[in-house]
């Protein structure tokens, strides 16, 4: 693939997503320019809609971070959703009053308790394949619903808040293991921050030292990767925790920084949204930052298209949806070249 | 045959003259700035083996498949001539074409579905997916007379990933008999076999050839081709250089016009071994589907000794690799290493102890294609406060070494950035050997390292692996070409069945008997 075709792929393909997209918009009633003129409005419009598809758009870096990181070493991490759950739970089991402290402590604690519990969550997927071979797409994936379920035991059980008028919901986080916001009076919180801080460190770890290396000689050809004295099982024990980590980061970040507490409708789904934007952003953990903004864009300008025309909000995940496979298709035609001709005559 | 004699024969317009069975004409190629092909004339007559002669790049494989329609040439024709004198100009850049003309080609890189047994191989493709039974039947029953009669023998109920590499060639010649070719290409269809093997494929093949089937054979052994050929053509440059009787061909005229220059042969003076670096102790593994199984396999490479393991593909010489590089942990016996015995040999641990190892299957195991050329430089010794300070890689101290060896070597390629997988594969092995010998290995594993090179590449991995070991290193050849085995080995095992045993005995027929079980106990 040419250089330039990195950039230009994902922009043609969204542009040819929403081009697409047009179709079904016609079918729902609403008259196509104006509805993704307030799309666009939806998104750009003011202060607000600016910062809330930021806000949206910060635990999809996270879950396309861990996605991206397990990718690369051909580690197909699906349990994204589940590991979340991991990292917001772990947050508000040590951010709710277990030990209280500055911020300058506190946030750290929060954001390390949860990233070890996502690293935990799929440290026992990567055990199993690299023990006994089982395949981590269904171990990962399966361990998203065992997840989520014992979740919701937490909530009605030991977690559950007495103040919570019966609903099933964690006690609140301290304020002092809170993230702070960014914009007065806007949802956006620092964890936008710190999941940029964390694609770069993501690239520069990948790029830049022998860890990285071993991941991506792991990922490209572990047979040779053995072959030249890499463990290849410890290596993807390795990227596993990483890439664990940063989807439990998400749960935190979403804790901690946009809902305060912790119920069992945490995350719509950026678990799996994170898979997305790993394959949109080819997998380059600063490209993630760039699809991430543009799912949340979609998202954020869907719902705002659907209250200001009255059709269907589900058109987001068509739109999303939409432009992964263009971008697929635009990755097959940049690798190949299509040749028509007739067959030849017997 | 006026078509032997040198120059533009037969010129276009001549449809009526009994002329060759094939004539191509003027095909031209190019790639970029690289002309691969240019404006190259070539004739084959009806039952008659046409040798192609040239160094790696030189044209051949361009023209072949210029010949076999997978690549559109930029200019030029093919000519066939079926069976009732009529003569068709090929349509460019069709396959399926060049298949209803009957040319047949075996491939260098075989093309066969590992996942489907020897038959379905075989069929893929001639056949209806789903044929019926009794098609299948009368398939089997031809394929077993078509083995009998040409002497390659398989069992077509195996899946080919069960078989080795010399395996896999025989079933791709049988599969373009089946296909019932006019035309047969076989691009160095003995790379794999040993020489008894090769005589009798040679003798099926004669015998085709004397019912009037047409050959085109690409070759790097000079001694297959004098033996075989009726007539040499040498590429060289994407340009024919001439052409010539076989009858007054010899090895060094055949050279000359390959490379431009008297070949220097293997310069090898006897080495002088001393102690041993690496001994197996009645090393036993049993068959699997990943593997051979080996027998009591005791063995000692001393330093500063070449020691040859002659032997057929799928006779364990991989399960031996695989131990010996640390990917296969041995049932029964042991290893030592420079006196010491190791217990658990990892491939980290065999380069800690100084083994370096070139291994068979350079693409799968050799270079990791998505990498660049300096990163699989240093992905042996990325431990190496030269590779890496705390963790961080030192980049730009790679890219210099990588510069340096890149040089050395001789290694063409666009920089040490480049994706390896750009690289041809006579580069990739020069990247491999430069990785190797680079980390002053004491013990060599060397399988198969020249397969697939050309004459000039060959001599250049022979000659720095005579160096390494005068200077101290033992090395252990794996090889399927008796040749080369001959040409450089100080002392020379046999494998056959997973069983090893020493000759010493230089005869041809001798080893050759041993290779195929004659005389191996």
């Amino acid at each position: 693939m040419r250089p330039w075709s990195a950039i230009l792929i994902p922009v043609v393909a969204g542009l040819a997503a929403l081009l697409l997209s047009a179709i079904p918009l016609a079918f729902a009633g609403a008259p196509i320019l104006p509805a993704y003129a307030q799309m666009v409005a939806g998104v750009f419009g003011s202060v607000f809609t600016a910062t809330e598809t930021l806000t949206r758009a910060t635990p999809l870096i996270f879950t396309g971070l861990a996605a991206a990181i397990a990718f690369r070493a051909r580690f197909w991490n699906i349990g994204g959703e589940g590991q979340l759950y991991l990292g917001a739970l772990a947050a508000v089991w040590v951010g709710t009053g277990m030990i209280d402290g500055p911020p300058i402590l506190m946030i750290p604690l929060v954001l390390a308790a949860g990233a070890v519990a996502g690293a935990v969550g799929l440290l026992g997927p990567a055990l199993l394949k690299t023990r006994f071979g089982a395949d981590e797409v269904v171990t990962s994936l399966l361990l998203n619903f065992i997840i989520l379920i014992f979740v919701q035991m937490m909530l009605e059980g030991p977690f559950k808040d007495p103040m919570g008028l019966g609903w099933p919901q964690s006690e609140p986080i301290l304020d002092s293991a809170a993230l702070p916001a960014l914009v007065d009076r806007m949802r956006l919180h620092a964890g936008f921050l710190i999941g940029i801080a964390a694609a770069f460190v993501a690239h520069a770890v990948l790029a830049y030292t022998v860890w990285g290396f071993r991941a991506r000689a792991v990922g490209d050809n572990a047979t040779a990767a053995r072959h030249a004295g890499i463990g290849v099982r410890r290596t993807i024990l390795g990227v596993a925790i990483a890439s664990g980590a940063c989807a439990g980061l998400a749960g935190v970040s979403e804790v901690a920084g946009l809902k305060g507490y912790l119920t069992s409708d945490l995350s719509p789904g950026f678990g799996y949204a994170g898979i997305v934007v790993a394959m949109l952003a080819g997998l380059s953990p600063i490209g993630v930052i760039a699809a991430s903004l543009f799912v949340a864009s979609v998202f954020v300008g869907a719902d705002s298209m659907s209250r200001a025309m009255g059709v269907s909000s589900f058109l987001a995940d068509l739109i999303v949806s939409m432009s992964l496979i263009c971008m697929l298709v635009g990755g097959f035609f940049a690798r190949f070249r299509l040749r028509l001709r007739a067959a030849p005559a017997p | 045959m006026t078509s032997l004699a040198p120059g533009p024969p037969v010129g276009p317009g001549t449809p009526a003259m009994p002329g060759p069975i094939l004539a191509m004409r003027g095909m031209t190629k190019r790639f970029g700035p690289l002309l691969a092909a240019d404006s190259i004339d070539l004739d084959l007559n009806q039952g008659e083996v046409l040798a192609l002669l040239g160094e790696n790049g030189a044209g051949k494989t361009t023209l072949m498949n210029m010949l076999f329609g997978e690549y559109t040439p930029d200019a030029g024709e093919v000519r066939i001539r079926d069976p009732s004198g009529n003569e068709e100009v090929l349509p460019p850049g069709q396959p399926q074409a060049a298949i209803a003309a009957r040319i047949g080609m075996v491939h260098q890189h075989f093309t066969l579905a590992e996942n489907l047994t020897v038959l379905d191989n075989i069929l893929l493709g001639t056949e209806p997916p789903f044929s019926s039974r009794r098609s299948r039947r009368r398939a089997r029953a031809r394929l077993h007379r078509l083995m009998e009669a040409s002497g390659l023998n398989a069992s077509l109920d195996v899946r080919i990933r069960e078989l080795s590499v010399g395996e896999r060639q025989r079933i791709e010649i049988l599969k373009a008999l089946y296909r019932e070719a006019r035309i047969l290409v076989l691009d160095e269809p003995t790379a794999v076999l040993t020489p008894q093997e090769a005589d009798s494929l040679f003798g099926a093949v004669r015998e085709l050839v004397r019912e009037g089937l047409s050959v085109i054979f690409i070759s790097h052994k000079l001694r297959e081709v004098l033996a075989f050929s009726d007539r040499i053509m040498v590429l060289r440059h994407g340009r024919r250089m001439g052409e010539m009787p076989t009858s007054e061909a010899d090895v060094g005229k055949i050279v000359r016009m390959m490379v431009g220059e008297e070949h220097a042969g293997v310069d090898r003076s006897p080495g002088e071994p001393s102690a041993p670096a690496l001994v197996l102790e009645k090393v036993s593994v049993p068959s699997s589907r990943a593997q051979r199984a080996l027998f009591e396999v005791s063995l000692t490479i001393h330093e500063a000794e070449i020691l040859g393991i002659a032997g057929v593909a799928g006779n364990g010489q991989s399960t031996l690799a695989q131990i010996i590089s640390g990917l296969l942990q041995p049932g029964e016996g042991s290893i030592s290493i420079g006196g010491k015995n190791v217990r658990r040999l990892t491939p980290a641990r065999a380069l800690r102890e100084g083994i370096g190892r070139i291994p068979e299957d350079r693409y799968q195991d050799g270079i990791v294609a998505d990498m660049s050329v300096a990163e699989n430089i240093v992905i042996e010794r990325l431990d190496s406060p030269e590779i890496q300070r705390r963790g961080i890689l030192r980049r730009a101290a790679i890219a210099t070494h990588a510069e340096f060896l890149i040089d050395a070597h001789d290694i063409r390629c666009p920089g040490p950035h480049a994706r390896t997988a750009l690289l041809s594969g006579g580069n990739i092995q020069k990247l491999i050997l430069a990785r190797v010998l680079e980390a002053q290995p004491g013990i060599i594993l060397a399988n198969q390292p020249t397969r697939g090179l050309d004459v000039r590449a060959a001599g250049e991995v022979s000659r720095r692996l005579i160096a390494a070991r005068d200077r101290g290193a033992g090395v252990l050849l794996i090889s399927e070409d008796l040749d080369e085995v001959l040409a450089l080995s100080d002392r020379i095992l046999v494998m056959q069945g997973g069983r090893i045993a020493e000759t010493k005995s230089r005869d041809r027929a001798v080893i050759g008997a041993m290779m195929t079980g004659g005389s191996v106990g």
